[in-house]
Parts: C-alpha cells; structure tokens; sequence
C-alpha cells in the first residue's frame, strides 16, 4: 500500500503548491513536493518519491529521474543542519579553499561527510551567487557570508546549542 | 507528388517531400549518414551528435530578396557556420549538404571517441557483437584508436536488471535515451528515465514490477549498442551463428511479423529458436512486437512438447505409431454415430481446412470453433470489416476511432500503439466505450462508461454518436466480447456494424471493424471451415489446437490434437502430436483479414506433424482419396472454394516491396536490430462491404453482459497452455481478471 | 558606496533605505508605470516604448527585451511569462541582491513584461539555493497581492494577473531558457530542441516569454518615464544601465550599476578599489566561467557590447572575476572545468564526455603527472568539444581552455617545465574533490 505521509502531514501545503500550476499540468509540482518529501524523510525516499508521483499523476520514475537530476534533491541520508561551502572560483580567490580547511579540522570530518552524532554534514557546493563576500556558505540554505575562523567556531557553537 | 523539396547531397540531386530530414533524405541516396539518438521511429532529439553534417541554403540577397548567382548562374550556397545535426534538420527548397568533407569526417571521428572514452568495448563477450551499430560505426568512422586514458574509464554496474525481462549494463550505455523515448512516446509506459546528470546520468526505473512494460522487448531491438539486453536471449547464442526464419505472430489478431532466429544446439543435438525478432511491415507491426509475441516461443521445446502420438490403453495413455493412433481412431469413428471437430483458432489456415474437410469427409461430422465465442462474430466482420486497403498510418486528424468493451492493450497489444498515435500524434478522435478504466481512456476525447452488465444500455444511447461519425473522414471501431456470451457478441457485432452503415462507412478503406478476437487466427479459421455452434454431445470429440479449453462437446471418445500435453490432452483417449508453428509451413488470417504466410524454423520434433497431414491421414484411414503435398497445395484449394479468398494466391502473399524507412537489411545498423520482410507482407482479402451492398443487421439477442467469472476480461498475461510453458514470462502470468 | 550613478535605476536599496517594502516603494514611484500601463497603454504601447529603449536582455545573451515580446503571437492563449533568476553562472550576484533587496521593482518589471504580451501567469524561477532571499520576494508578492497589484481585475480593469515563484534544486543548465522551461513543467532540466523557440512554444507548450531578473527590473522605469529617459545612459546600441557583479581580488567586491559605454575595464576595477593583494592584476572574467578571459593589456576597453566584442570577449551576465599575477591559469581553468563537467546536464555526448575527458587531462596537470603531451591533448580533446555541443553549455566549457591557453600558454608551459603540478595546495584539492566524488558515487550505490 501506498503511504500518504506527505498527504496526512502537509495537506494545506501540497494543495499551496497545486495552486500555483494549471490543474491539468500538475507534474509542474514535482519539484516543490521533493522538497517536502526532503524535509518529511530526511532525503528522498522511494517511499516519498512514490507519493510525489500519485499526487503529480505521473510515474514514479519520472520523479526520481528529477530528484535525480538535481544537485539539491539529497539521494541519502545527511545531517541534521547541511553546511555548503562554496569552492567555485571567485570564493576561492577570496580563500574559501583555505575556510574548508579550517571548517574541516573544527568538525573533525571531510567535506563531504557527517560529523560521528549526525548533527553536521559538511560539504563544497558549486558558485552560490554571493562571491562578493567570500568566503562564504549555507546552512539548510540560509547564507553565512565573509566567513572567519571565529564566525565559524561562533556558528558551529550555536547550531550544536540549538538541538539543546 | 504534391510539396516535394529538392536537395542536393554531396552534389547528387534528389527531391524528398517536404518536411524530411536531412539524414532521410541522404539515405534515399544510399548515402548513411551515422546515427545513434536518431530512430525513424522516434521524435528527433539530435543528442548524440553523431550525425553532424554541412548544411548551406541559398544565399539570398537582403535588398532584393532574390537568391544569388555565380558567375557560372549556379545559386550560391551560404553555409552555416557550424555542422548542423542531420536528424533535427528538415530539407528546404534548394538545400546543400556535404557530407564528406574533411571537418565532417572529422565530427564523426570526434565524437565516436567521445562516446568509446567510457564503453567498455567488451564486444567480445556482448550480445550485440556483430549487429551492433556502435561496432559498426567505429569500424566506419571511428578513430583508429583511442588517446583516452584506458585506467580513467568509469566503471559502472553490469547486469542490472531492470524488471525480471530486461537487464542494463551501464557501462555499455552511450546515453542516447531510444529506451526512455520509445517507453515515453511509443509505449506510453514512463518506466524508464536517466537518473543524474552529465557523465553520471544512468538509465533506471523505479517502476513495479520493475520495467513495467508489455513492450519492454522492443527496447533491446533499438538500443543501439548492448546495453540492454533480455532475459531470454542474453549470454545465449551470437548473431552470426543464427539462422533466421520468417514468421508470424498468432497469439493475438493482430499478426505481427516476425522473425524466428534459431540455432543447432550441439546439447540437445536440435534446432532451437534463440529468439524471436520483429520483421518489418509497415502495414502491420512496422517493427514492434509486444513481449508475449516476443518470449512466449519456449513451449515449442518444452519437456512436454508432444512428439509421439498415444493411445489409452488400460486407462493409461501410452506412446503408440502413427498407425495404430489412426486404426484405433478409424475404429472408432466408424462406430460412432457422429464425429464433432473442435478447431481451435490459433492454428493455420491450412490446418483448419484440412481437419474440417477431414470431419465432413466422414459423413457424420459436424465442425466448430473452440472457444465458441470466436464463431459468434466473425462473419460480421468479414462483411464489415476495415476496407482491404486500410492503413492504419493514414488514421489522423478528421478520423474517429471508437473503442467498445475493449481492452486493446491487453487484447491486441499492437493494435494500441497503432491506434494511440493515431489518436495522440495525428489527432483522430478517440472514443471509449466501457465498463472499467484502460490505458486507452487515457487519450480519449470522449469517454461513455457503462455499469458491468450494462453495456445495452451504451447501445441504447450510442445513436447519439452518429452525427460525428457521419461527420468524420473515416470510422474506425475496435470492439471485443469482454463478459458478453457469444449471442450478445454477436449482437453487439451487428449493432456496430449498424452503427458503420448507418454512418455511411461500412466498406471503405480506413474504416470498419477491427475485432480483438481471442487469438491469432480467429478470422481465418472460420473463414476456411465455416463453423456451426458446436454439438452437445458426439460420438467422437477430434479437438484440434484448442489447447486447455473445455467447452468442448460431451464425447464417448475425445481424440485431442496439440502441440503440447495440455491438461485436456492428458485426459483424452488418443493424443496426436501436432507441429508448432515453427515447425512448418502456413498462413495465418489476422484479425483486420490481412493474410501472411510464415516459414518454417525448425525440424520436426520426434513424430509430431502438421495438423493437415494428421487430418489427411485420419481421412485417408478412413478411406478418403485426397492428398496434400504441403500448405501451398491446401491454400490453392482454399483460393477455389472459400468466398473472399478468390483473389489470392499463395505467392502473392509472399511479395514484398520496400519498407521505408528501411530498417532492416543487413548493412543497416539504423534502427536497430529488426530484420527486412523476405517472407512477403502479406494481403488484406477485400471486405464483402466493399463489393456488395450491405444491408442493416436484424439486431439479434439481446445484449446483455455477463458478471463475475463467467467471461472474465481478457489480458495479455493470462494463464494458459503456452505463455505457462515460457520460463520468463512465468511470473508474469495472471490469473483472468474478475471484476 | 562609490558609484559613479547618483541615483540608480536597479540597485536602488543603496540609495533607498528599505525599499523592498511596499510602502516605501511605491513612495518612491513604486507601481506607477504599472498604474499607467494598466489604466491607460495597450500591450503594443508597452512593446513600443521599451523596443525604443534599447533594452538589451541582461541575462547573457544580450537580445533586445520589446523584439523578444513582439514574437509573441497574438491569436495563441495562454502565454506565459517566466522570469530568469536562475543565477548560477559563477560570479553573477545581481538578481540574488535584485530580489533580496528590491523585490518590487522585480515583480513591477514582471507584471510590465506580462501585460505588453497579453499573459495572465508569470512564474519566477528561482534558484534552489535561492530560498533564503525568496523569502523577500514572496513577502513582496504577497504584499502586492493584498494592495491589489496583483490579482483579479487589477485597477479596475479586466486584466488579471497572477505571480507565482518556482524554486529549482540545483542545475546551472536551468538558467538555459528551454531547460529552465522543461525543469518548470516537473521534468529534468535538459533543454530543448530549437526551433520552436518559447515565443512560439515554450511554457505547456504555448507562446513564453523568457526575461532575466535584471532585464525586467528596467522595465518599470522605462514605461514610466519614457525610453528616452533609459537612453540618457549607454550608447546607442547598449543603452541603458547594467550591473556588474565584481569578485575575486579586488578590494570592495559587489555589485556596481554603471551606465553601459562609459566607462572601461580599469575603472572598474578602481571603483571596486583596485587589486586586494597587492600583486597586480592578471586578467579577468568578464561573465563568469563562461566567458573569454581578459588579460590585462586589454582593459581599456569599454564597458559595453560592442567594445567587448572587439577584444574578443562578451559583455554576458557581467560577472567580473579579477585575478592576479598568483592566479596560475591552469589552474582557474580547472575550476572553471570543474564547474562545467559538474554541471553538464549530458544530454550531448561532447559537453558530457568531452567535460569529463578534459577534467581528468587538468587533474593530470595539478598531480604533477602531466607532460606537455596533455597540454596538447588539452588542446585537441577542447577543439573536438567545439561547434558540436547541442545548446550553449558545452561550448561555454571551450571559453575556459581555449582563452587561457590563447592568452596564458607560457602558464602551461611553466606548468609543465617547472614541475608546479603535485604540489600539496594542489594534491589537496584533488583530494578533496576525489573524495566528494566518491562518497556521491557510494551513495548512489545504496540507493
Ligand atoms: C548554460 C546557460 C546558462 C544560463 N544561465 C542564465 C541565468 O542564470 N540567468 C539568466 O538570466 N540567463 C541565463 N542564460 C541565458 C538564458 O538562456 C536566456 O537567454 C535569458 O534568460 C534571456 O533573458 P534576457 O533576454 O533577459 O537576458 C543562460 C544561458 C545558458 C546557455
Ligand atoms: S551542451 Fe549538451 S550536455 Fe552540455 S548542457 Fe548543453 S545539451 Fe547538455
Ligand atoms: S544527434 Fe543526430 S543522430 Fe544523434
């Protein structure tokens, strides 16, 4: 049987989204669904992805095609609060690339892994449209900018206080 | 022709219709342009780029509008500044293409080493080695060897099994999406999609079952290099070690052709078919076949395949000689006070006609079609059946296409690839008619649901329908028997039929009934014996290829005739084993009276023979005088006696002409692997609408339906004595649907 | 702020404390060019006043906006427009401070776009990683909704219109208009087969305009205050203002709205505050990764289409990164590579292939295991990219190798001849993306 999770949880905001496209082009709610389905699961699930596609009337592997596709459409499990650095060019002349460094040592994992209690997972990101106050990153997508040493030690503090 | 466009092509002359693509158009000239992405099946996506070529028009002069001349008079040619991709690129008037020039061959070369830096060239071990048009490109066109780091080549998974039918490997995968868009646009089945992006990107599904589809075969045919390859066929045999047989599909009434690819099998010691493989007709399947046509075929080696003829002896059935099963058949139909043959409709025309005259041949016979129902309606659609030059490409715009109490999915899969571009691409007007929902209703303009039970009360209301058919160029109606008993098919045949005439359509090319008849050779099986509703009881019960089915008279002695030992077989007193199919030769009748013949592919299993020579032979026993030499001298008999076939002639039935686009011959990599029709397209016999006036059918009994499990919807899948004997479709098998 | 604009048509947060607030907008002329279109142009007066203005789409491509939405054909309902702020082209920052800061004047521009052609839907699409400043955006909408600028017969008339926002998830191609168009619709974001053009068949296959954030924010002013009002700046053929977003080694980086054709590429660089190094300047990207490198010797070229046209670059997004004399060139090539073969959508097999094929041959070069043979390879395996890709993104990716090997070989003959490649920045960094790459390549095997 299919689960209707999403469905019991967050109906008023499903039928927010369905609002927004012609009734008869639904699948255009795919990608605002997955990110319910993300923050419902922690990532996008089968389960949620098979949801996504009853709600959109499309089949399910199209919506995991999409979820796919998308870099920010996580496949797998992640931390509790996602902190993205960006290492694209511009960030890097600014010394991005020397913050993750430091980012890396302070969390005690590699870009790309969850700190050991599942709080913090730490990654590079591509360009985020704020190179002119690097170094700079999100955390579940709010920006950081002209990040330090100490305004990340600061960051670092409150996000572990913030599960308290 | 109206709206032709002239274009030249490496400076040779050639004019196309309008609209054609470049790559097309070059392949009129026999020159291949190479392609990957592109499919004359498929929409153009111009992905892989393979098909880069040189494109100039007319150099026109911006002040005066008028195209510009040499010196010589020749126009002069302004050509783009970038190759142009053949496949997405339409001719226009006066269009120049170069193909041979340096800067294309050197596209080719480019992008042909793209596409090895991460394929694993395991031709080797690969089942497309040897009809595979990346093998073949390479060779043609490719780079002489690789500059590409072999340690960076990605790894990917190998054997990933997409449903129970199809496996992936993704490292062979060149990401030229044909899979994804012939599930999209051809199948309507959205099962398969890329998952990531760029050099990630990976073909998967997340379908269930996995790739869920009745046409997922087809996806193996196209795939342009071995990346996806089917449970039957995989790690099983090469290509060039096949042998190839030209044949015709008889599980359903559409007929599609095929190809039967067999090979001697030093194990076993005999001839196996390896696999089953579309053969163009455009006319018919094009080059589709739908996965029951496609892996069904294991029953004609299965562990029961019956190659001796037996006799019961002490209540046990046991191995006997040919003539000692016909002494004690012979015995026993001269004891009898009536003989009943039961034919069922999926064996040739030849065959019936030989056991039907066999029957009548004893003077106390009488001849029906098992299952009854296929007797019920066929004479209708003889009469009103599509015109003899219907084509169902033509159906678009303008053209109504109703679809009644039928699943044309389930029931002629074919049929509804066919009728859905129709209806989706070319804009025919879809009208369904039923009790539930079906995959059709998903591309109907209008959609009429009646109650189960109630479908007589659609054909009350159905009148309002006949000012759009009147209205419409051509009327097309698809109906089927679902939950009705023979009387109301029959009526409902005769209403529909009403329903052409009264639309002024009956008779006419691109119109009339199309009927989702049981079984492969509904139509001609009843056209070769004409049938009566079956006795009740007889003295001798001869049932000839109706496989598990038991609505058979009641018999003091049942002689059954099959090609496998079905559970009806196992309870008969004499058992004759007959040919499959692939064992001889024949002709089947489709559904839209379309006659084909096919060939035989395999030797003889054991003692087992044509269901006309054991006819023969039973007759003869019984002292009849007449003898056939093979299924062409029974058809010549069938041309002279049986109204409507007048016009045909066996070798007639064998010719072919060019299919275009041309996908199968043997130097064409185009569309895959589909093999070119040698074995003739067959004709379609002319509808008695067409030559005679037709009169308003006397509505008969009335038409009402019957519930639950006394005639259930009919799928594709359904249990029964052949799809059962295939090991790769066995889970696919469903039990009939009651709803 | 230094800025030579003393009053700025875009970024007027910087001279307009909260002006992402209704109330202050409109005090600030805010809706009035609405008003009047509404009340009192037709869509073709609309069309009129901006084709006259010269407005050039600021997006990249640099078509002119009022040509673009006189395509639209008149006897096809609905239409749509969508707006561009997919902003991803590293280095590009505008929209992202465009609708954080001044959202109204983004939606007035929108809903000006949208009456011109007759449309009654708009869908901004924005970046995913946008939803943060969406918040801005939404607040406005929503704002606007409640004033009665946005909605159901909007001042009285019968001209309805709806805003709605979209937020993609990642996919620099869905800045690409047909991508953009197809990721709308729910699909992967791969772009289409051209023609049809969106004018024609975009949006649910009906008539689309498709406009940049920017583009559109001109917009209100120009029908408010005439297109000769927008042609007091620029020149003939770039009218109007633009914004440059200026990164990299420079002292103030942001975003600056200068008048096209004024000024050059030096003084850009002054206003910005110079090199923030100390080292001289090397070069600059002039529209991000995508865009032909400027060395130094050519900075005095105007800032403007034409100008940039003659020094062999483009004027693009204007998303200035300034390097100085420490850049080595291969390796910002690399990054800039990187950055294509992470975002090569793969639907053509050169940009997929030839990205991957071209990232591995730089990667070679930072390990140190390269000789001058891979630079050649370089060379060939980036000619083979070009003029083949199927949409602009793949030959984007030659921009990176063909101008830093065109204007900075001897960085790559150094590279090779002074053994830099290996060296531990370098061997980190490979690390670093090897390993993200790895953990991706795990992960997708669980799943
Ligand atoms: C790969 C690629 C990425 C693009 N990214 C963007 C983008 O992020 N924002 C944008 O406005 N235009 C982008 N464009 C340009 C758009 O395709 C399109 O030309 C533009 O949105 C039109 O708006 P305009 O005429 O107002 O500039 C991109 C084009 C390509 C080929
Ligand atoms: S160039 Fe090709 S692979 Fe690259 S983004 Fe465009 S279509 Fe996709
Ligand atoms: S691009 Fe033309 S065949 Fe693939």
């Amino acid at each position: 049987m299919l689960n209707s999770m999403l469905k019991e949880k967050r109906s008023a905001e499903i039928e927010q989204i369905l609002a927004k496209y012609p009734p008869e082009r639904k699948r255009s709610a795919v990608m605002p669904l997955l990110y319910l389905v993300q923050e419902e699961y922690g990532y996008c699930t089968d389960d949620g992805m098979r949801e996504v596609a009853e709600i959109c009337g499309i089949d399910p592997t199209e919506v995991k095609s999409v979820a796919g596709f998308y870099s920010m459409y996580r496949k797998h499990a992640a931390g509790k609060y996602v902190i993205e650095v960006c290492d694209d060019l511009p960030c890097v002349l600014r010394g991005a690339d020397k913050f993750i460094d430091y980012a890396e040592q302070k969390l005690g994992i590699k870009a790309g892994e969850t700190t050991q209690d599942g709080k913090i997972t730490l990654t590079t990101v591509m360009c985020l449209a704020a190179c002119d106050r690097a170094p700079m990153c999100q955390v579940n997508l709010n920006y950081h900018y002209d990040l330090t040493p100490e305004k990340f030690d600061q960051l670092v503090d409150e996000l572990k206080k913030r599960d308290e | 022709m109206a709206d032709l466009v002239n274009v030249t092509i490496d400076g040779v002359a050639v004019a196309v219709p309008k609209g054609t693509l470049v790559v097309d158009a070059a392949k009129k000239l026999g020159n291949d342009i190479p392609v990957f992405c592109y499919h004359p099946k498929l929409k153009p996506v111009g992905m892989c780029r393979m098909c880069l070529v040189d494109v100039g028009t007319p150099k026109v002069d911006p002040a005066t509008k008028q195209v510009v001349k040499d010196d010589a008079g020749n126009v002069v040619i302004a050509w783009m500044p970038k190759l142009t991709t053949g496949c997405t690129t339409p001719v226009s008037e006066g269009m120049a293409v170069r193909t041979a020039t340096q800067q294309v061959k050197d596209a080719r070369e480019d992008v042909l080493e793209f596409l090895l830096t991460s394929h694993p060239l395991d031709c080797p071990v690969c089942d497309k080695g040897g009809e595979c048009p990346l093998q073949n490109l390479t060779l043609a066109h490719g780079p002489g060897q690789s500059r590409f780091d072999y340690e960076a080549k990605q790894h990917n998974d190998k054997h990933v099994p997409l449903g129970d039918l199809i496996f992936l490997d993704r490292e062979r995968c060149i990401q030229c999406a044909r899979c994804i868009r012939f599930q999209d646009d051809i199948a309507d089945d959205h099962v398969l999609q890329f998952f990531e992006r760029g050099r990630h990107m990976e073909i998967m599904t997340l379908s269930e079952p996995g790739f869920d589809s009745y046409f997922s075969g087809n996806t193996t045919d196209i795939c342009p290099v071995g990346a996806l390859t089917s449970a039957d066929f995989r790690f099983k045999a090469r290509p060039w070690e096949l042998d190839a047989a030209q044949s015709v599909c008889n599980h359903c009434p559409v007929g599609c052709n095929t190809t039967l690819n067999t090979r001697l099998e030093t194990k076993t010691g005999g001839r196996e078919i390896k696999r089953v493989m579309p053969r163009q007709n455009e006319q018919v399947n094009e080059i589709w076949l739908c996965d029951k046509g496609r892996f069904v075929h294991h029953y004609t080696r299965a562990d029961d395949k019956l190659t001796q003829p037996m006799v019961r002896r002490d209540g046990k059935l046991v191995e006997a000689t040919w003539d000692q099963a016909f002494g004690v058949i012979a015995e026993r139909v001269r004891a009898a006070e009536s003989v009943a043959g039961v034919i069922g409709d999926r064996i040739a025309n030849e065959d019936a006609f030989a056991v039907a005259r066999a029957v009548r041949s004893t003077g106390k016979g009488s001849v029906s079609m098992s299952p009854a129902i296929s007797a019920a309606y066929a004479d209708i659609v003889r009469a009103c059946g599509v015109g003899a030059a219907t084509d169902l490409k033509q159906i678009g715009k303008g053209d109504v296409i109703l679809v009644v109490n039928a699943d044309v999915e389930e029931q002629a899969p074919v049929w509804f690839l066919r009728l859905r571009q129709a209806a989706v691409d070319r804009g025919a007007k879809l009208v369904v008619a039923h009790h539930r929902s079906t995959k059709m209703h998903r591309y109907a303009a209008q959609i009429m649901r009646y109650e189960i039970g109630g479908i007589d009360a659609w054909v009350a209301d159905s009148a309002k329908l006949l000012p759009d058919l009147t209205a419409a160029r051509n009327v097309l109606i698809a109906f089927g028997d679902e939950k009705l008993d023979a009387p109301a098919a029959r009526s409902l045949a005769q209403h529909l039929a009403n329903l052409l005439i009264d639309s002024g359509h009956a008779g006419k090319a691109n119109s009339g009934l199309l009927a989702m008849y049981p079984h492969g050779n509904t139509q001609g099986v009843f056209d070769v014996t004409a049938p009566m509703p079956a006795v009740a009881e007889a003295g001798v019960v001869w049932a000839v290829g109706v496989g598990d089915r038991a609505d058979l008279p009641q018999a003091s002695f049942l002689v059954v005739q099959d090609v496998v030992m079905t559970e009806l077989a196992s309870q008969a007193d004499v058992v004759l084993p007959a040919s499959s199919f692939a064992e001889r030769d024949g002709s089947y009748t489709s559904g839209d009276r379309r006659v084909q013949r096919f060939y035989r592919a395999l030797p003889a299993a054991g003692q087992a023979r044509p269901d006309w020579w054991i006819a023969q032979e039973v007759a003869r026993k019984l002292g009849a005088e007449w003898r056939y030499e093979g299924a062409g001298q029974i058809f010549a008999d069938i041309v002279t006696q049986i109204p409507g076939y007048a016009s045909l002639s066996y070798e007639a039935l064998a010719k072919g002409e060019e299919q275009w686009p041309p996908m199968g011959r043997g130097d064409l990599y185009y569309g895959g692997t589909v093999y070119d029709n040698e074995g003739g397209l067959g004709v379609r016999y002319v509808a008695e609408a067409e030559v005679g006036t037709v009169v308003r059918y006397e509505v008969g009994a009335p038409i009402a339906a019957l519930s639950g499990l006394e005639r259930p919807e009919r799928m594709l899948y359904q249990d029964g004595e052949l799809i059962r004997r295939s090991h790769v479709m066995a889970s696919h098998v469903v039990k009939p649907a009651v709803a | 702020m230094t800025t030579p604009m003393d009053k700025h048509v875009l970024l007027r947060d910087e001279d307009v404390q909260d002006i992402r607030e209704l109330a202050v907008y409109q005090a600030n002329e805010g809706y009035a060019g609405w008003k009047k279109a509404v009340t009192s142009m037709k869509g073709e007066e609309v069309i009129g006043v901006v084709k006259d203005s010269g407005l050039r789409g600021r997006g990249g491509a640099g078509f002119p906006a009022g040509l673009k939405w006189s395509f639209i054909p008149k006897d096809i309902n609905p239409k749509y427009v969508t707006v561009n702020c997919d902003e991803s082209e590293p280095g590009t920052f505008k929209d992202h401070q465009l609708i954080r800061n001044n959202p109204h004047q983004v939606i007035e521009g929108t809903a000006l776009c949208c009456y011109a052609i007759g449309a009654h839907v708009a869908y901004i699409y924005c970046r995913g990683e946008f939803k943060e400043p969406v918040q801005n955006l939404q607040k406005a909408i929503d704002d606007a909704y409640a004033a009665g600028l946005l909605g159901k017969n909007l001042f009285g008339t019968d001209y309805s219109l709806d805003v709605y926002v979209h937020l993609g998830a990642g996919a620099y191609i869905c800045g690409e208009e047909s991508a953009l168009i197809e990721s709308l619709e729910g699909k992967i974001g791969q772009p289409r087969l051209k023609p049809p053009f969106p004018a024609v068949s975009g949006l649910y296959n009906k008539p689309t305009v498709i406009n940049n954030v920017e583009t559109l924010a001109n917009v209100p002013g120009i029908v408010l205050n005439g297109s000769a009002w927008y042609r007091q700046w620029g020149t003939e053929k770039s009218p109007g203002v633009k914004i440059f977003s200026v990164s990299g080694h420079v002292k103030k980086p942001d975003n600056y709205e200068l008048p096209l054709g004024k000024y050059s590429i030096q003084d850009l660089l002054e206003m910005a505050g110079g090199s923030s190094t100390g080292l001289p300047i090397k070069a600059v990207l002039p529209a991000g990764s995508s865009s032909p490198i400027i060395p130094a010797v050519n900075f005095h070229a105007k800032l403007d289409y034409e100008s940039m046209g003659t020094i062999g670059s483009v004027l693009g997004s204007c998303s200035w990164i300034f390097m100085d004399e420490s850049v080595d060139m291969v390796w910002a090539a690399r990054k800039m590579i990187r950055f294509f073969k992470h975002e090569s959508c793969g639907k053509c097999t050169p940009c997929r292939e030839g990205t991957h094929w071209a990232l591995k041959l730089y990667d070679k070069m930072l390990s140190g295991e390269a000789t001058m043979a891979d630079v050649d390879m370089i060379t060939t395996v980036n000619k083979q990219i070009s003029g083949k890709c199927f949409c602009p993104l793949g030959e984007f990716s030659t921009s990176s190798m063909t101008f830093t090997l065109k204007h900075f070989r001897k960085d790559y003959e150094d590279f090779i001849a002074q053994g830099k490649g290996g060296s531990a920045a370098y061997r980190r960094e490979l690390e670093r993306d090897h390993h993200m790459h790895e953990l991706h390549g795990q992960a997708k095997a669980h799943s």
